[in-house]
């Protein structure tokens, strides 16, 4: 520590070179949490979601809907406690904006998901209102909703017995998530499954996918591969997974956003490794003859390595603290702006993990060859100038 | 003055090698930056490419009204018998109208060396469902026979997912399947899987439901007429496209993630090379200022001074730059991959590197090149003649 003030100041020996440099460096580590924070929220999928959730949905897809009459027996199979279905509303708000609008049973969604969170009076009004929507709290919000208004819903797949498209709903209730990384997953509408039942042209046999509450959450795998096993061979074949690999498999669809998101940091990390490095062995060249004046002074070799090691440590790592913090920035801002697609992404602690890991390899990698040529130096060749 | 200019240029090019370290910052540099920008927009021109080269239009597609997508919309058979006997539909050698009613089932399937599974159109074609594209040709094997559970594979579809080459099986809602035929179509279709309409219609239990009907038409004006006749009948409820336009007005959605994330990502790239940049060439002045200010001494002005530095770091800029695109042609040109489509299937499609990606890039390391020579020339040339030579 108390050669900080020789290393720092060794470091702004050129001012220009070093602004630079950690310019260039911070654009590096900026893309880094960035483009990581993607990478490891896709590749997570949404890892907040409850593990002890089945998702059941049709073999052949899940925009396949399965029919409710299987409810019940999935319902009485051993390790079950609770079951809800979610339809797929094809919600339309205004001209062309998508709602993610589905149709659930008011006291079932309330059994299965416990993480969404309103007034006991709320979930009444649901269950007892026919044409009832409950929306979450940013879905409202964003539209300006208030509870008692009528939304005015048009679906795209579903037509009304009378072959209307338009529909509407009576909002009742506004609910919350139960944490943070809920809340911001708080986009969609329930409407009530009896009534969409009943009004729509094609009929109420179709219930859309299962979510399925387990009594132990370690029974998983048996219990879903129990159900699948019970309707394999019948025309509604079904595939059963944690809601967490139902997420994951979603988002798979998108493409290989980690294979696209590790070439491009391949090609940023190569270019700032040139980048600094020739930068490092620039300073140490210019400055061979204040080397060998340390030396003279007594400094051991050992001690001058670690010298321009710590010097490229503290570059990358001005770099790599500046770099995330403006990336966590953005992120929190694209999040609040766009968060149906950014909700959840954040800069966690994996991504300043994977940081501190890259910032350690960057600084030995362009710190390590001009350290050891330091501590190389001969004093005598260095103080004549050879 | 040219002459002095070039003279200067020339005695500097000549003398980057022995710069060559500090040099090749901007030549990797700009090489990511280039690379990167013209992959990822290779990536978004492939899609978009891939869906304008989507449909005929000659073709009118009749859905139900308000349904935005075919996956969405659905009819009973009536409605297709009343498209059947609309004004403006072309008749077959066999003077039956073509008119293909189609039935669209997503299935999934898992991509090759995945285990989660993607999906892909599964659609059923009626008896004109070929000859209405006309761009799609058998390239193995043969068409499925109507009745028989048998399937047609688009080739983008038979390359991304795991066991569709002819003569395979696959299993779909408890039954097997297989696979007779492999077709090109460089477009949309590609992604697609094609069957029978009404051996789909049994399988998946909508027997007479339909999602689109194709119609062809004489030619693309007939479809106001077409269009009148069917919205006018109070039995109908349905929405006419042209099908060309469809596909093409899916574009920009599609590729949009991937252009946002491309000009971002080159954005921040860019700024990244342009502080390299800059750090180069000040280092090439600071190097070459006993050079620099003799020949101040003798008398060259300072503008060749200026055109002498911005040459080296537009020169080196292009070298990246070429570097780059090169890169970026050779490991992603024509490059296979799917993403998610309209109507949540996999559309497959190849990464195209176009001229145009080309010249942009070349642009943008050029303007790197600029932008990081600008200052460090204006330094050089300012530079007070006696003390250089003095400190130097």
């Amino acid at each position: 520590m108390k050669y900080f003030n020789l290393i720092w100041s060794s470091l702004w020996r050129k001012k220009t070179r070093a602004w630079l440099t950690l310019l260039s460096l911070i654009c590096a580590f900026l893309l880094f949490g960035l483009l990581q924070a993607l990478s490891v929220f896709f590749s997570a999928g949404a890892d907040f979601v409850g593990a002890s959730r089945l998702v059941v949905q049709s073999r052949v897809s899940f925009t396949e809907s399965l029919p409710i009459r299987m409810l019940p027996e999935i319902e009485a199979m051993p390790g079950v406690k609770a079951v809800s279905h979610d339809q797929w509303f094809g919600g339309v708000w205004g001209e062309n904006e998508q709602l993610f609008v589905f149709a659930n049973d008011p006291e079932r969604l309330r059994i299965t998901y416990p993480e969404w969170k309103m007034s006991d009076a709320e979930w009444a009004a649901f269950k007892n209102t026919r044409t009832g929507v409950i929306a979450g709290r940013k879905a409202a919000e964003a539209r300006g909703w208030k509870v008692g208004q009528k939304l005015p819903i048009k679906s795209n797949i579903f037509p009304k017995k009378d072959g209307s498209m338009a529909w509407e709903f009576d909002l009742v209730g506004i609910f919350d998530g139960i944490d943070e990384s809920w809340q911001a997953q708080t986009l969609g509408l329930y409407i009530n499954r009896e009534y969409f039942a009943e009004a729509n042209q094609f009929g109420s046999g179709f219930a859309g996918v299962f979510n399925v509450v387990l009594d132990d959450p370690q029974q998983a795998n048996a219990v879903a591969q129990a159900i699948d096993a019970k309707f394999l061979n019948s025309p509604n074949e079904t595939k059963t997974q944690s809601e967490k690999d139902f997420n994951k498999g979603f988002f798979a669809q998108i493409g290989d956003i980690g294979l696209i998101v590790s070439l491009i940091l391949v090609a940023v990390f190569f270019t700032i490794l040139i980048l600094t490095g020739n930068t490092m062995a620039q300073a140490v060249r210019e400055r061979i003859p204040e080397l060998a004046v340390l030396k003279t002074l007594g400094f051991s070799n050992g001690t001058v390595t670690a010298l321009v090691l710590i010097e490229a440590l503290v570059l990358c790592a001005i770099g790599a603290i500046v770099g995330m913090l403006l990336a966590s920035f953005a992120i929190t801002g694209l999040a609040e702006n766009v968060p149906q697609f950014f909700g959840s992404v954040r800069t966690n602690a994996t991504v300043w993990f994977q940081a501190f890991l890259a910032m350690i390899g960057l600084a030995l990698a362009v710190g390590l060859p001009p350290a050891l040529k330091a501590g190389r130096v001969k004093i005598v060749d260095a103080l004549a100038g050879r | 003055m040219i002459k002095q200019i070039f003279e200067i240029v020339l005695l500097n090019v000549r003398s980057i090698p022995d710069r060559l370290g500090a040099s090749l910052v901007i030549v990797v540099g700009i090489a990511g930056v280039v690379g990167v920008f013209t992959a990822l927009f290779a990536m978004a021109r492939g899609i978009d490419s891939t869906l304008i080269a989507s449909g005929d239009p000659n073709n009118a597609m009749v859905m139900r009204g308000g349904s935005q997508a075919e996956l969405n919309s659905s009819f009973s058979r009536e409605t297709y018998e009343l498209a059947t006997t609309a004004p403006g539909v072309r008749l077959s050698a066999s003077g039956k109208p073509l008119v293909s009613g189609e039935l669209i089932v997503i299935a999934e399937l898992p991509k090759k060396g995945e285990k989660l599974g993607s999906n892909v159109t599964l659609r059923g074609i009626g008896e004109f469902g070929l000859e209405l594209r006309p761009s799609l040709k058998i390239v193995e094997g043969r068409k499925f026979t109507p009745g028989l559970q048998e399937l047609l594979v688009g080739k983008g579809a038979s390359v991304q997912f795991e066991g569709l080459t002819v003569g395979n099986t696959i299993r779909l809602r408890g039954a097997d399947w297989t696979v007779v035929g492999i077709f090109e179509s460089g477009d949309a279709f590609e992604s697609e899987i094609f069957t029978d309409a009404a051996t789909a219609q049994t399988a998946w239990g909508r027997p007479n439901f339909f999602n689109v009907a194709l119609a062809g038409l004489t030619d693309p004006g007939q479809i106001e007429a077409f269009r009148a006749a069917l919205t006018a009948d109070p039995r109908l409820n349905v929405e006419v496209r042209n099908q060309r336009e469809y596909y093409t007005a899916q574009t920009g959605q599609t590729s949009r993630g991937v252009k946002v994330l491309g000009t971002a990502v080159a954005i921040i790239m860019a700024l990244g090379a342009i502080f390299a940049a800059l750090n180069t060439m000040y280092a090439s002045v600071s190097a070459r200022t006993r050079e620099i200010a003799t020949l101040r001494a003798i008398g060259f002005s300072g503008f060749p001074v200026v055109a002498s530095v911005m040459v080296e770091a537009m020169l080196l800029a292009l070298i990246g730059g070429v570097i780059g695109a090169i890169l970026a042609y050779v490991f992603f040109n024509g490059m296979t991959v799917s993403t998610l489509g309209g109507g949540f299937t996999q559309l497959v499609f190849n990464f195209r590197v176009t001229p145009e990606l080309v010249v942009f890039g070349m642009l943008l390391a050029m303007l790197i090149g600029f932008i990081g020579g600008l200052m460090p020339a204006i330094r050089a040339a300012r530079m007070q003649v006696t003390t250089a030579l003095r400190a130097a």
